[in-house]
């Protein structure tokens, strides 16, 4: 939802308050709506910069259209911001008496409606205060995962092992959990594909995803072809890095945990 | 002097507790006070709940005015988001914290850094615990990061507008993952130094200048004290550094493009 600029809002809503105060006095009868439809031009020309001699022509000329009741809401019409209207030269330096047709001494040239520049109306939505709503579940997930990280960090201790040998390679050596799935790929694959190729691509294509896939829905229906990709891709590296941390034993050859215990360290 | 005796005559309890309400006024209407607690601040005025007060505890807080004053009612479902991106973030907090008080006890040379990790683990108050909180949370927030990631995909959230912040993302999680790895030589065990010899070795097979990548990455044609000191300035200062401002960017296109995504 596009924010109106503060300004432009007052300016719109200053215009709307004056169409509502001409359209009131269109609609009162007689000479009530003469005498506003005046008061308004001549407020109107008090602020305009049109040379004097030239108004006091159209002001003959409007005395005297307003003596006919047709003119007057056309009158009224000046000085509402919404209207544009333009008073004829050519008329007003005419002999008086002489009007366009239906008694007009102006000519509507457009009207504009606020709404087809500026789009005032805001839809309304659904929505919470971040406080207490959203701070009070964030809080509560933050305690939460505090509390789990301590309570396993009181229970389970981090490695560390002896201290580094150069000359003693253990069997196997591994790498983090998170790349296990790399070195398996390195025992199908030479290791350019295995560890720069096939990442690389896999990265490459992950960040291009929004770019390549311009389906516009959101629901899962629609996007059948985007989430099997999605699941196949999740769950490609996540079976090679499950074989690599527990199916794989000295030498990296295959073996099954349960048979010739764990080789994984985190 | 009538007011004096009488206050004299009042008992310590009461004039005590008056005393301190002239001090509480003094110091709410000193100028330190209102600096800090800026208008409509509870400290001020008390709480009293109200939509207004509810848009000031979120707009006079420089940490919670990263969230807008109001959110889409869907967007505070636990359900929707398992929170994961705020789990990631706040592990990303406690990796922080428990990181300055690792690296009180630690010097990053091949000849000590094994032996600091043994007395912290042995001989530091603490040590061990928060040395294992720092580790778990490690491994927690590359899974979180992770999960994050799929989350975000399974809701087709990377869809325009936000496609730029998915990018972002992708940045992220790799970043998460190279913090993680750095910090993984750093104790300089026997699964330290195998693990990234694994790895690197891996990036020496990037095409052309593969051994130039490897050459900067381990500070020499192999494994030493000097890749010691550049993984860890990498992982303490350089990482994190650059992590923090793709946050500030992947936080500020969230608002910019409108909240979290729409529901399903």
């Amino acid at each position: 939802m596009a924010e109106i600029p503060e300004h432009l809002r007052k300016r719109a809503e200053e215009a709307r308050a004056k169409a509502e105060a001409a359209k009131a006095a269109a609609a009162s009868p007689g000479n009530g709506a003469a005498a506003a439809a005046a008061s308004d031009a001549q407020k109107s020309e008090a602020e305009s910069k049109i040379p004097a001699h030239l108004l006091e022509r159209s002001k003959a000329a409007r005395a005297q259209a307003s003596d006919e009741p047709v003119a007057a809401p056309a009158a009224a019409g000046e000085g509402s911001g919404g209207v544009a209207v333009a008073a004829p030269p050519a008329v007003a330096a005419a002999a008086p008496g002489v009007t366009g047709p239906g008694g007009h001494t102006q000519r509507l040239l457009t009207v504009v409606k606020s709404g087809s520049i500026q789009d005032v109306k805001s839809k309304p939505q659904d929505k919470v205060h971040v406080w207490p709503h959203l701070l009070v579940v964030e809080f509560v997930a933050a305690l939460f995962i505090t509390a789990f990280t301590l309570v396993f960090a009181i229970f389970v201790n981090a490695p560390l092992l002896e201290l580094a040998n150069f000359n003693q390679t253990p069997n196997p050596s591994k790498a983090p959990w998170y790349f296990l799935g790399l070195q398996e790929l390195l025992t199908m694959f030479h290791p350019m594909v295995a560890g720069v190729t096939i990442p690389g691509i896999g990265l490459l294509a992950l960040m291009l995803a929004p770019y390549i896939d311009k389906n516009p829905s959101l629901k899962p229906e629609d996007r059948k072809f985007a989430l099997s990709l999605m699941t196949i891709h999740l769950m490609f590296w996540a079976v090679l890095v499950i074989i690599g941390s527990f199916f794989r034993g000295p030498g990296f050859n295959f073996i099954f945990p349960w048979d010739s215990g764990l080789f994984f360290e985190l | 002097m009538a007011i004096d005796t009488e206050e004299r005559k009042a008992p310590l309890p009461e004039r005590l507790a008056s005393q301190m309400t002239k001090i509480g006024d003094q110091v709410q209407s000193s100028q330190a006070w209102t600096s800090i607690f800026r208008p409509g601040s509870i400290f001020r005025k008390g709480y009293t709940d109200s939509p207004r007060n509810r848009s000031y505890v979120i707009m006079n807080s420089v940490l919670y005015h990263l969230h807008p004053v109001k959110v889409k009612r869907h967007a505070v479902k636990v359900s929707y988001t398992l929170c994961l991106g705020g789990l990631s973030f706040f592990l990303f907090i406690l990796e922080t914290v428990t990181g300055i008080f690792l690296m009180f006890f630690y010097r990053p040379t091949a000849a000590q850094a094994w032996d600091d990790i043994y007395v912290l683990q042995t001989s530091v108050t603490f040590g061990l615990l928060v040395r294992n909180m720092h580790r778990w949370g490690a491994h927690l927030m590359v899974l979180t990061v992770f999960l994050h990631m799929a989350r975000v995909f399974y809701h087709g959230a990377y869809k325009p507008p936000r496609e730029f912040n998915w990018v972002i993302g992708v940045i992220l999680l790799t970043l998460t993952l190279l913090l993680s790895f750095t910090g993984y030589l750093l104790p300089w065990d026997q699964l330290a130094l195998w693990a990234v010899t694994v790895g690197t070795n891996m990036m020496g097979y990037t095409p052309v200048f593969g051994e130039q990548v490897r050459f900067v990455l381990l500070g020499g044609v192999e494994i030493g004290t000097d890749t010691l000191l550049r993984w860890y300035v990498l992982h303490v200062l350089m990482l994190p550094f650059v992590l923090v401002i793709f946050l500030a960017i992947h936080f500020w296109r969230v608002r910019k493009d409108g909240g979290i995504s729409g529901p399903l």
